[in-house]
């Protein structure tokens, strides 16, 4: 039960990396400026290879859980990888929030969902590497050093096109419509949470949102964003239900793996 | 009876591909060396970014460069706690990486701080020394790397961030 979780758990920090390291990566070679293009594609890295050592970690679960049970030992059954568990799994494996798929849009809708997802990702590291799973606890002690510099980063676009034209301005607005009824699932446990905080394993999420709050409100101030109300919040993505981005997304994402089966370059 | 000493010199021979003046022990990402129950050698290394597309490369070097040797039992190991830090780089890696035109990473000062558009560490120019920089990108050619302006030369150049 604990050790199901706990696969579930790890997937889901892997997925959310994941995807939006993919999302990130839409960018390289297409950002305003060369200065720009290559910070996001500096984060679309570190969040690619945060991805890879949870992967990487949960292969190993999953191949230990094969192993004691015999009957999934069946005929054909192959080990799990970093890269089957990234390219084999279908829309409703994966476990990431919905914040991190929704398509780029443009600069402005990129950059406040790297905020909002950053200021969320530092405290949430900050938290795992305290907590009792050793190995988990080492992957977000690694990360959080790199999450610092996405969040300071994004932090400063924010103000600078929140507080920077009209047009910026306006921009941020629309893409604050639609991003803010996806970051309430941020902080809504799954299932598979709620068993591993009780074992003193996943972070608090209800503990966690009273940081991420200030940090967004701090940063609204000076861009002059106002946040709405809390309002209805869309969940699902950490359960599988995904918003109709994810499915574009993996077509391109494992494309080449679905067509040629473990072709390698 | 593996001679772990003669394994550290070895790994001197190691470089960066990204960064080739420096090795992997000047980098400091070899944090042990040690003998297998099986008499063979593991190296321990932890990486620098989690996503640095060098890691792969400088793993099979290490290899290659120790069965050049005659280590043909080689493991190595990667571990991430404790998280690589600018403070393991030797102070040799630190002048070579200025003599070849990147700045150094200072002592540790406001390494990976959220806080928002916090004063920049002051960074000496590797071309002329002086200390009238600017900042242009947190995020340079490499992750491990940030860039920089000189006002007094002119030239841009990477700053090997604290990290």
């Amino acid at each position: 039960m604990i050790k199901d979780s706990l696969i579930d758990y790890t997937l889901h920090l892997a997925d959310n990396a994941l995807v939006l390291g993919h999302r990130n990566s839409e960018w390289t070679g297409h950002g305003p400026i060369l200065e720009q293009d290559i910070a996001l594609s500096n984060i679309a890295l570190d969040l690619i290879g945060q991805a890879r050592y949870l992967y990487q970690y949960a292969a190993r679960l999953l191949n230990d859980r094969a192993a004691d049970r015999v009957t999934s030992l069946a005929p054909g059954a192959r080990e799990a990888t970093e890269d089957s568990l990234a390219y084999h799994r279908d829309g409703w494996d994966f476990k990431n929030c919905l914040l991190v798929e929704q398509n780029n849009g443009d600069w402005g809708k990129t950059i406040l969902r790297q905020f909002f997802f950053s200021a969320y990702q530092y405290f949430f590291y900050q938290q795992l590497a305290e907590r009792k799973d050793r190995e988990l606890a080492a992957i977000a002690e690694k990360s959080v050093k790199e999450v610092s510099y996405h969040l300071r980063w994004s932090s400063e676009w924010v103000i600078r096109l929140g507080d920077g034209t009209e047009e910026s301005h306006r921009r941020m607005n629309d893409a604050l419509d639609q991003l803010w009824r996806l970051t309430g699932e941020l902080f809504t446990p799954s299932s598979y949470e709620k068993t591993l905080v009780a074992e003193g394993i996943a972070v608090d999420l209800v503990a966690l949102q009273p940081l991420w709050e200030q940090r967004v409100a701090d940063v609204f101030r000076q861009a002059g964003l106002t946040e709405p109300a809390r309002g209805w919040q869309q969940t699902g993505g950490k359960e599988g239900k995904h918003t109709e981005h994810l499915g574009y997304l993996l077509a391109e994402m494992q494309f080449l793996q679905r067509a040629y089966p473990d072709n390698e370059w | 009876m593996v001679d772990t000493k003669r394994i550290w010199s070895l790994l001197e021979q190691v470089n960066d591909p990204e960064v080739p003046v420096l090795s992997v022990v000047d980098l400091g990402i070899i944090r042990e060396v040690r003998e297998t129950w099986s008499g063979g050698a593991e190296i321990v290394l932890t990486p620098t970014y989690s996503g640095c597309p060098a890691m792969d490369a400088i793993r099979m070097n290490i290899r290659m460069v120790l069965l050049s040797n005659g280590y043909q039992d080689v493991r190595l190991t990667t571990v991430l706690s404790p998280a690589w830090t600018t403070e393991w780089m030797s102070e040799k890696g630190k002048d070579k990486l200025r003599a070849y035109g990147i700045a150094p990473p200072l002592p540790l000062q406001q390494v990976c701080h959220p806080g928002l558009f916090v004063r920049e560490e002051a960074v000496a120019c590797p071309h002329c020394n002086s200390y009238h920089t600017t900042l242009i990108s947190q995020f340079g050619s490499t992750a491990c790397k940030s860039l920089y302006r000189c006002e007094d030369c002119g030239e841009p150049f990477d700053y090997f961030k604290c990290h």
